[in-house]
């Protein structure tokens, strides 16, 4: 059998390979292969879908014509972050991204992939740097999922069975959380100082015991606020004898404290702001790093790139086969992970945009986000029935805004925003009922003065 | 381990390999090799790039200095020592490393067998970095993100029709995730029916190592069974003595690493019904079965397929790739949210199913992924599905043929023909000359094909060899693919030494695991300077 057709991606389907083949095979037809395939078990059906293959130019014109129903933050002035946040993202890193050599590489091995280990390796060491964490992960999916890792570390290190968490947390996050380490422990919630969205120290102690595996706190909280009594809970979770998982975010720490100045043991967060696109979401950067000892180290279970000798005296061979067997690949029942493919591409990237920044470009990229949001934070907040920022107390680059005052809900302020263009910030009113009318705005580094001023009039005429 | 002279020419690369200059199988190849340092090593202090719009004056007068009024203790106590450069300097750097790297498009890519290595059309790229995908927040209102919603919806119907089921989620990052997802799902339909003693998975070795671990992840006890010696299937026996009134499920691989598929597989999921377990699927292996057969149709409740895999988008490097899990109409209430729903004239995300096992992950997905995917599937259609399946197989089976010509050289179930990919062996080869499967491997590199997958444990088959000749391989690629073989064969037959020192003329040579435990190996430049102080 000869389907005859030509198609630009499968070289073989030249003329007369076909045949060639098969009879090299020995058989008349691949139907004879597919017998491997059950009788009753093969689809003879016709599937609903599109029969033939598209040009190139049809598939573009077509994809580009439904894509055209969106409208961009590159149109609308958006506010929104919650996770997802809009930096500027610099050429380089789009440009090394796009190589085609780190785009479509896989699983090659240290003598033929030394360039994509090297820059993985180099991406580590310079999110070690900025974490102050001495061993970096290579990648994991995202932010979350890096949450969990940490997490499942903590309770393979301590054998403990409670994990103390801020009851102030993102409850997507905390959902999959709760899939992720469910079964391995038991959630203990740490009440929240309402004046500063902070975790309240007393209740913190109160909540701590033996059981206790880690105390997990995130800085800045999912609110924006920036946890400056990160030593203190530091210093209480090894009291008792736990440990401490920060998560954090990677922009910050030119300005904030990282984990390893206030002692954590496990850090974690989302790359994501290093210079990758908010692309709906879905270009996410997991970051993993703890201390190096071997109950941490042994425990990490993702692929990392370290640097081993080679049978040249002196050479250096950047590779992830130190222990790979940690890993689930080795490990199968008795894991406690999942991540095989995760997020190379974008910790290139990420790497790229930290070489760009360097130490004094992330000092300036810290600071510029902290003045921009309180800048805006202060205008809002300013405006007659609006409070903004809700909590006391410095914020990175979100911070939440309580409508209440005026009579309008955070979704009606939002729905009017729009008609002017705007994106307002995440309605977290169903999140967090007592916040009142709220919303989670986020300013960044790429919000210009004049944009935050146009945001804080149409917030001042829709709320009028 | 043979320690080679740094000095020498085999050393540094060689200006030729001797062994393999003017053979037939010479490519030509010599790698790139850069003696390039790290960007650490060519730091200039006080190097910046000005890459970030400047804060304005009246912002900065109106909220002052706002990092120093941090208190102490928050407030970071000494810069970064992260490396300084310019932007040149660093895209230079990059671009060396990307040359040092062997990408799918760098040349003979059929190695990475489990991998599904193909092309990844150019086109997709664009499409998913224009700003109406690159640009959007995933939080923006429905009524703005309405193009993005009618993709994943129509990528979801085609999924659906593809793998017999009813609805579709785009939350998992990857396989191992989907996988993760469906263990997720299975203990949610259990706790929702009131059988939380339903508490073990089964699974079999042959299966990816995904399916146990995700199960146990998910807080199963996982029975591993053992693949028959003379079908390479789990068979009826073996399934039955496994299961039992605490069966929450079976999670396994189909078509199997090996490129078996198992013909029972239908048998299989009726008894785990029957025992009240559910049967999920792992079809990151569904390349060379596209059209041919649905795992709904099988009886299974869920499956997954990576759109990194058969769906074209590219492996990045190691990710980000993305998985899809398609389940029967029972099972939608528990899937992750939040699910496209179409009413006819709109597109809406329902994050209400009343069972939702609710998040795996962050926000909708990996939604430039999908666009890819949908990308690729139009570029098919389904004539092109059904012949890329076909080709997978037929130019697997023809390199299944001629590599059995190679000396030292067999193939694991010999009696069954293999689909998409298959499991070989050298432990001839090795037994008879010494030269084992990862001393073969790192001779391939020197020929400047792409090396390839040995195995995932546990290595059933001794000395493991399995490439994956995708429909993106060309009848060229196998012959080349094949020649590199009956060379290094020929030379670990006559001159093992060769094969046993190589590579010659890659990269960088092969490393050396001489720790005792994994801090003795530096994954940071920090740990590498306080333990190599001389550089
Ligand atoms: C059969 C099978 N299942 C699962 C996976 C895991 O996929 P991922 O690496 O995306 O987690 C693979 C990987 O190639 C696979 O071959």
């Amino acid at each position: 059998m000869s389907a005859g057709l030509v198609h630009r991606y499968i070289p073989n389907t030249a003329p007369g390979v076909r045949e060639q083949m098969l009879a090299e095979i020995g058989v008349g037809s691949v139907d004879e292969i597919y017998e491997e395939i059950p009788a009753e078990l093969r689809f003879a059906g016709r599937l609903d879908l599109q029969q033939e293959p598209r040009s190139e130019a049809d598939v573009a014109r077509e994809i580009t014509a439904i894509l055209g129903k969106n409208r961009t933050t590159d149109d609308l002035l958006s506010f929104l972050g919650a996770g997802c946040w809009p930096h500027y993202a610099p050429a380089l890193v789009a440009e090394v991204m796009g190589r085609s050599e780190f785009l479509t590489a896989y699983g090659g091995i240290e003598v033929n992939d030394h360039g994509r280990f090297l820059a993985v390796f180099e991406y580590q060491s310079m999110m070690g740097d900025l974490l102050e964490m001495d061993v970096v992960a290579a990648a994991v999916y995202d932010g979350t999922t890096a949450s969990g890792d940490a997490i499942h570390m903590a309770s393979r290190i301590t054998g403990r069975k409670e994990l103390v968490l801020p009851r102030l947390m993102d409850p997507d996050r905390l959902s999959a959380l709760l899939n992720y380490n469910g079964p391995w422990f038991t959630p203990v919630f740490v009440e929240f100082d309402p004046a500063t969205g902070l975790m309240d120290l007393a209740d913190l102690t109160a909540k701590l015991s033996d059981r206790t595996a880690a105390v997990y706190l995130e800085n800045p909280t999912y609110l924006g606020t920036v946890e400056t009594q990160a030593a203190e809970i530091s210093r209480i979770a090894h009291a008792a004898g736990a440990l401490l998982i920060a998560h954090v975010n990677p922009a910050s720490l030119g300005v904030l404290a990282p984990p390893g100045q206030y002692d954590a043991d496990i850090a974690c967060g989302d790359g994501q702001p290093l210079g990758l696109p908010i692309s709906c979401g879905g270009a996410r950067l997991g970051v993993l790093a703890c201390k190096n000892e071997v109950r941490f180290v042994h425990t990490l279970p993702m692929t990392m790139v370290g640097i081993l000798p080679t049978t040249v005296p002196g050479e250096r061979a950047y590779t992830w086969h130190a222990l790979f067997d940690r890993i689930f690949y080795g490990e199968r029942e008795a894991a406690r992970s999942f991540s095989g493919t995760s997020s190379f591409l974008n910790a290139i990237g990420a790497g790229v945009y930290m070489a760009l920044l360097g130490p004094s470009g992330m000092v300036d990229l810290g600071t510029a986000n902290m003045q921009k949001a309180a800048y805006a934070a202060r205008r809002i907040g300013g405006l007659q029935g609006v409070k903004a920022p809700v909590f006391a107390g410095p914020h990175f680059n979100e911070f939440v805004v309580d409508f209440s005052g005026t009579g309008k809900s955070a979704a009606e302020v939002n729905a009017a925003l729009l008609e002017r263009g705007i994106l307002g910030g995440k309605d977290v009113t169903k999140e967090f009922p007592a916040l009142g009318a709220a919303a989670l705005y986020c300013v960044t580094e790429n919000h210009t003065q004049s944009e935050i001023d146009r945001l804080v009039d149409a917030i001042g005429e829709v709320t009028r | 381990m043979t320690t080679i002279d740094p000095k020498s020419p085999a050393a540094e690369g060689a200006p030729a390999d001797r062994y393999l200059e003017y053979s037939a199988i010479d490519t030509g190849y010599r790698a790139v090799r850069w003696h390039e340092k790290t960007l650490y090593e060519q730091s200039r202090p006080g190097s910046t790039n000005a890459i970030l719009p400047a804060v304005e004056k009246g912002i900065v007068d109106a909220v002052g200095d706002v990092v120093a009024a941090l208190p102490a203790a928050a407030r970071r106590a000494r810069p970064p020592e992260m490396p300084e450069l310019s932007e040149p300097e660093i895209l230079r750097h990059y671009i060396r490393c990307s040359q040092m790297t062997y990408g799918y498009d760098s040349g003979n890519s059929m190695g990475l067998g489990t991998c599904t290595m193909k092309y990844s059309p150019r086109i997709n790229e664009q499409l998913a970095a224009l700003p109406e995908v690159k640009a959007l927040h995933p939080l923006q209102p429905e009524e703005t993100i309405q193009g993005i919603l009618e993709i994943m919806y129509g990528m979801r119907n085609w999924l659906c029709e593809l793998a017999g089921m009813d609805e579709v989620t785009f939350q998992p990052r990857g396989g191992g995730h989907g996988a993760f997802t469906d263990a997720c799902m299975i203990r949610a339909y259990h706790h929702a029916r009131g059988e939380d003693f339903r508490d073990e998975i089964i699974t079999c070795a042959v299966s990816h190592p995904c399916n146990p671990a995700t199960a146990s992840a998910a807080g199963f006890k996982v029975i591993s069974l053992y693949p028959d010696e003379v079908t390479g299937e789990l068979g009826i026996d073996a399934l039955r003595a496994a299961i039992s009134d605490r069966t929450a499920g079976i999670m396994m691989t189909a078509p199997y690493d090996t490129g078996v598929f198992d013909s029972q597989i239908a048998e299989y999921a009726r008894l785990v019904h029957e025992a009240g377990g559910v049967v999920s699927l792992d079809q990151a292996n569904f390349n060379g079965v596209m059209t041919r057969m649905r795992a709904g149709d099988l009886g299974a409740d869920m499956v997954h397929f990576n759109l990194h895999k058969t769906f074209s988008t590219p492996h990045g490097s190691y990710g980000p790739g993305a998985g899809a899990v398609a389940v029967k109409k029972a099972f939608r209430d528990f899937l992750p949210v939040p699910v496209v729903e179409f009413d006819g004239s709109r597109y809406h995300l329902n994050s209400d199913l009343s069972n939702s096992i609710g998040k795996v992950g962050t926000f909708m997905g990996m939604v430039p992924n999908v666009v890819k995917a949908y990308a690729w599937v139009l570029a098919m259609g389904a004539e092109g599905l059904r012949e890329a399946s076909e080709w997978a197989v037929i130019n697997n089976n023809y390199l299944i043929k001629k590599l059995l010509e190679v000396r030292g050289l067999d193939i694991s179930w010999p009696n069954r023909r293999k689909l998409q990919e298959a499991r070989f062996s050298l432990a001839k080869l090795h037994d008879e000359t010494g030269v084992g499967t990862l001393d073969f491997n790192y001779r391939l590199a020197d020929f400047g094909v792409q090396t390839y997958f040995e195995s995932h444990v546990p290595r059933i088959v001794p000395e493991p060899v399995t490439p994956e000749p995708t429909e993106s391989i060309s009848k060229e690629d196998v012959d080349q693919f094949v020649a590199a073989f009956h060379h290094i064969s020929a030379e670990a037959y006559s001159n093992p030494e060769i094969v046993l020192t190589a590579p010659h003329r890659s990269i960088v040579h092969r490393e050396i695991h001489d720790y005792e435990n994994l801090t003795q190996v530096p994954f940071t430049w920090r740990v590498w300077k306080r333990t190599h102080p001389d550089g």
